[in-house]
């Protein structure tokens, strides 16, 4: 089992005190506390061996290149990509999965469909209707079931020979459902539709192996899993890449250029124009090594007793409602609830009081609130370095906030 | 901070210039894209004057309480006057220190009651 304790003890952001007591952090579905191994690294490289990459041949500029490309390396065993050239450098997963719904745009034509879920993060759902405004093509949704699940009972109906992308959520940021993608990959690969996964809120909470999955594309952020910002991965298969059309244009990407002309260079640099964010990058490669170092049945484990408990914790609390799977499995460890007479901006500014931080919003999913007759809610989401005292503080800030608004 | 003083929870239970105007002069809409919330306020006027007001729309603590304080204040002013308010009027009438996000929700009244006197 996970000692949460050393955990804590690896990341700075829990020295600091709020009346007397380190955070309650719970807005990691938002964004992660950084790992002093990542920090210290980055200082380093800013100090000691800063230049740009792919470019000079000086020592310090190869020693760069050499620690940028380790990630390369680390990513795609992390995730058990074939090789480390199916793994793009973007800014994050929002980046990652508009090149896609752009480049992938080229091909689509009027008529045509992309399949999405209803539980969709703004990030991988507006990308796909500009795709479709701009080609005529048609977007087509996976329901919800009131069980805040996904209905694959009809797949056939909605993946089609019509469907040219399939692009969903593995592990949606306010439901914390994680869906069986699967299922959805078996019958893309029978109408011969491309299969993108959202892997943003998965990545840091189970193992991912694109492989065995045989998704053609994932995405997914650094700054989600205790890295920096700035860093996004797109993974594509060789011969799919290989193929694409590049999103960006510019530096570094390119095999020839006229005054007229260019000719593209070879995968990954075909997709990453321009300066990327290397020390980020580099700091990134880090956090790879700590989770090789914990070990993912350390990780589930811990993560799964402690949905377990707040399940149990926050279902007991009167009038509050979950927005969510009610039982522990296929699913994260994050919770989106409303409380009956109590507005989510005035809970989460109460729990801030209490040096308890949640998310209160829409979080990027307002069709999906809409669904469901909601405006906004409170999230609460845990990761590795959370403990059930964190939701204890929840649950007590909950109820003296029902006290004081009640 | 605390948000949650007794002046504010009290107009937050007990709004003024709450519900709806018989045929108003002007009506204002105004959206928090953060949150979703929004606020409706209508007004009448007679004489460069806003002689009455009333709002209505779901939301925090924070933004109903400070439609119910601002109006409260504006109602009897100069329409030139209430057009020049800003942020620091709400933030000098709430008397309590708001953080930027949470300002927002203070600031949806204002932006509703202006974009009312704006329609003229």
């Amino acid at each position: 089992m996970l000692n949460v304790e050393k955990i804590r003890a690896d990341f700075p952001f829990f020295l600091q005190k709020k009346n007397g007591q380190s955070w309650a952090f719970l807005d990691n579905a938002a964004s992660t506390q950084k790992l002093e191994a990542v920090l210290h690294v980055m200082d380093n490289l800013y100090r000691t061996h800063f230049a740009n990459i792919h470019r000079g041949v000086y020592d310090i500029a190869e020693a760069a290149t050499q620690d940028f490309e380790e990630t390369r390396n680390l990513v795609a065993k992390f995730i058990n990509a074939s090789q480390p050239e199916e793994i793009i450098f973007t800014k994050n997963t929002t980046e990652a999965l508009n090149a896609l719904a752009y480049t992938l745009g080229f091909n689509l034509k009027a008529g045509d469909e992309v399949v999405l879920s209803e539980m969709e993060h703004h990030a991988n759902l507006v990308p796909w209707q500009q795709a479709c405004q701009r080609t005529g093509a048609i977007l087509k949704f996976i329901p919800v079931t009131p069980e805040f699940r996904l209905n694959l009972n009809n797949l056939d109906k909605i993946i089609s020979s019509k469907t040219k992308v399939v692009s969903v959520v593995v592990t949606s940021n306010v439901l914390g459902t994680t869906n069986k993608v699967e299922l959805i990959i078996a019958q893309a690969r029978k109408v011969g539709a491309l299969v993108i996964l959202d892997g943003a809120q998965s990545v840091p909470h189970q193992p991912t192996d694109v492989q065995k999955l045989d998704c053609d594309f994932l995405a997914f952020s650094a700054h989600k899993i205790y890295g920096p910002t700035g860093v996004g991965v797109l993974y594509g298969k060789r011969k799919l890449l290989e193929n694409l059309s590049p999103f960006l244009t510019g530096g570094h990407m390119i095999d020839t250029v006229e005054y007229q002309n260019t000719t593209w260079g070879p995968i990954p640099a075909k997709f990453e124009a321009g300066t990327p964010a290397i020390a980020e990058v580099v700091g990134f490669g880090e956090v790879i090594k700590y989770f090789n170092k914990i070990g993912w049945q350390n990780i589930l484990a811990h993560e799964f007793d402690l949905t377990n408990y707040s399940l149990k914790k926050l279902q007991a609390i009167k009038g509050l409602k979950l927005f969510g799977p009610r039982d522990s499995q296929h699913r994260c460890p994050v919770f989106t609830f409303s409380i009956e007479g109590l507005h989510a901006h005035d809970l989460a500014s109460i729990l801030n009081d209490e040096g308890v931080a949640v998310r209160a919003g829409h979080h990027c999913t307002q069709p999906l609130h809409r669904k469901f007759g909601l405006i906004a809610t409170t999230r609460a989401s845990c990761t590795i370095y959370n403990t059930k005292d964190d939701i204890n503080r929840l649950v007590d800030g909950i109820k003296k906030a029902q006290k004081i608004l009640g | 901070m605390d948000l949650y003083q007794a002046n504010i929870l009290d107009h937050y239970k007990h709004p003024h210039y709450h519900g709806k105007l018989v045929r108003p002069s002007a009506e204002g809409l105004a959206a928090n894209l953060s949150c979703g919330d929004s606020l409706q306020i209508a007004i009448k006027v007679n004489k460069d004057k806003l002689v009455d007001a009333a709002f209505q729309g779901e939301g925090c603590v924070l933004s109903q309480a400070t439609a119910s304080i601002l109006l409260t204040e504006a109602v009897g002013k100069e329409l030139k006057e209430i057009a020049s308010w800003d942020k620091q009027k709400i933030i000098d009438l709430l008397k309590v220190q708001i953080g930027p996000t949470r300002l927002q929700c203070a600031l949806l009244s204002l932006d509703a009651l202006q974009s009312a006197i704006k329609k003229l």
